[in-house]
């Protein structure tokens, strides 16, 4: 039978919950890293390797790896550094992407490096000099709170050369040389704020793609909801009828190119689910109505923040989804979000929930 | 051979290293170095770039603060610290 594993990163360390294809079961081990702070945990589908980002206030950044789901870590920072000559000084790894043994590391100030051999040594790929913004992106005066650098990866399963790239407070890039040249990703967003750049500005807190259409994205932006129906060329604001326009956490349903999670929080200071009701908002017409999901959830008193990696589906015949809190819950549906189960509690708060189906 | 005492967070990352053991050094940096000979990566989880100590690192050479370029001498006692820090 399928073992289920899903992967937290958490203020205090990694940790595992693994259960069966049914999924209501759980079983937590953890914590892994030395209980640093870890900002996102991610597994290579192809290799199986699970990576963790986590910077020690001590003993600085690195990338830890397991090749037997959490039995033993090795970490490793051999060339995650930006060069001594260098201006750019690196202050934490931020965000993940594994497939194939190619590892790609997000850092602040804004920069992306690559290992080749699956974690064990890692080069700088590129700092997107030049694109509109970076004259300013590396001055933490100028920078969005939570000092990310780059925030998020989408990956292309069927072209290692392309990818896209968040730099936190700008806006998303593509690649499709691998990282040599970019293009800015962001027409159509909106922007509440003056902007020096007509293709950057915006606050794109999480893209996601669809893998049952590659040409469909979603996006939880500052501002809105938005999709993408041609690869992120241009975007529509489809936020209407969602309770707020701000959020982090975003999710693509597996199979259907139309349906797509999030989690709307009090858009003001304390980001949390408005009036402490906490639920998922769930699409299935690609944004044209929207549908709380908050089934098996707490409806009152649960002030709880998610963060912008911090929500998942599963890839099951029916898909399951998952979002950890800022207050290290993590709940748990295995109906598409009908209904929900708490399965973790008393965890540091959580930064990133990620999921991976093993046969 | 100076006397050298690693902070307990080091210890778990890397197998076999100890608590605190002897080394042949001229300076604190060399110090660092010649343990990173034998459990590769040790250096960037005490210095940054430049190299620097990192932040909240803190060296003391017989009870006295001091930096990489900290001359030892065979009787030195450094106290590598990891200071009060996080939350």
């Amino acid at each position: 039978m399928a073992r289920t594993i899903l992967m937290l990163g958490t203020r205090k360390g990694a940790f595992l919950l693994e259960s069966d294809a049914d999924r209501r079961d759980w079983k937590l081990r953890g914590p892994y890293c030395e209980g640093w702070p870890v900002y996102h945990v991610v597994r290579d589908a192809v290799t199986g390797a699970i990576y963790a980002a986590a910077a020690s206030e001590w003993h600085g950044s690195a990338v830890w790896r397991t090749t037997d789901l959490g039995e033993t870590w090795t970490h490793s920072s051999e060339g995650l550094a930006y060069d001594e000559s260098s201006d750019k000084k690196m202050s934490k790894v931020s965000t993940l992407a594994a497939r194939n043994g190619r590892v790609l590391v997000g850092v602040e100030m804004p920069g992306i490096f690559t290992s080749t051999n699956g974690g064990d040594t890692f080069s700088l790929l590129s700092t997107l000099e030049g694109q509109p913004g970076s004259e300013m992106w590396d001055d933490p005066e100028s920078q969005p709170p939570g000092h990310l650098g780059i925030s998020g990866f989408i990956l292309d399963d069927e072209d290692d050369a392309r990818f896209w790239a968040v730099v936190q407070g700008i806006g998303m890039f593509e690649t499709a040389d691998g990282g040599s040249s970019w293009t800015p990703r962001n027409r159509g967003l909106r922007a509440d704020w003056p902007r020096e750049h007509e293709e950057v500005g915006f606050c794109v807190h999480k893209p996601v793609r669809s893998l049952a259409d590659p040409q469909r994205m979603y996006q939880q932006n500052h501002v809105g909801m938005h999709r993408s129906d041609d690869g992120g060329h241009s975007w529509t604001e489809i936020t209407e009828g969602l309770p707020t326009e701000f959020g982090f956490a975003a999710a693509a349903h597996p199979h259907d190119r139309e349906t797509f999670y999030v989690i709307p929080l009090d858009p003001q200071h304390s980001r949390t689910m408005p009036d402490g009701h906490a639920s998922v908002w769930r699409t299935r017409d690609a944004g044209s109505s929207w549908q709380r999901l908050d089934n098996g959830l707490p409806k009152s008193e649960a002030y709880v923040g998610v963060l912008r990696q911090g929500m998942v589906a599963d890839t099951y015949d029916t898909p399951g989804v998952y979002f950890g809190t800022s207050t290290g819950q993590v709940f748990a549906s295995n109906d598409e979000g009908d209904s929900w189960n708490e399965i973790a509690n008393y965890l540091p708060p959580i930064s990133s929930v990620d999921v991976a189906i093993i046969d | 051979m100076a006397d050298l005492h690693l902070p307990t967070t080091l210890l778990p990352l890397f197998a076999g290293l100890p608590r605190r053991l002897d080394v042949d050094a001229a300076t604190v940096g060399e110090a660092i170095d010649k343990l990173n000979e034998q459990w590769p990566g040790l250096r960037d989880r005490l210095c940054e770039p430049g190299p620097l100590l990192r932040p909240h690192i803190n060296v003391y050479v017989d009870r006295t603060r001091g930096d990489l370029s900290s001359p030892l001498d065979d009787r030195s006692r450094v106290d590598v610290i990891a200071a009060i820090s996080g939350g």
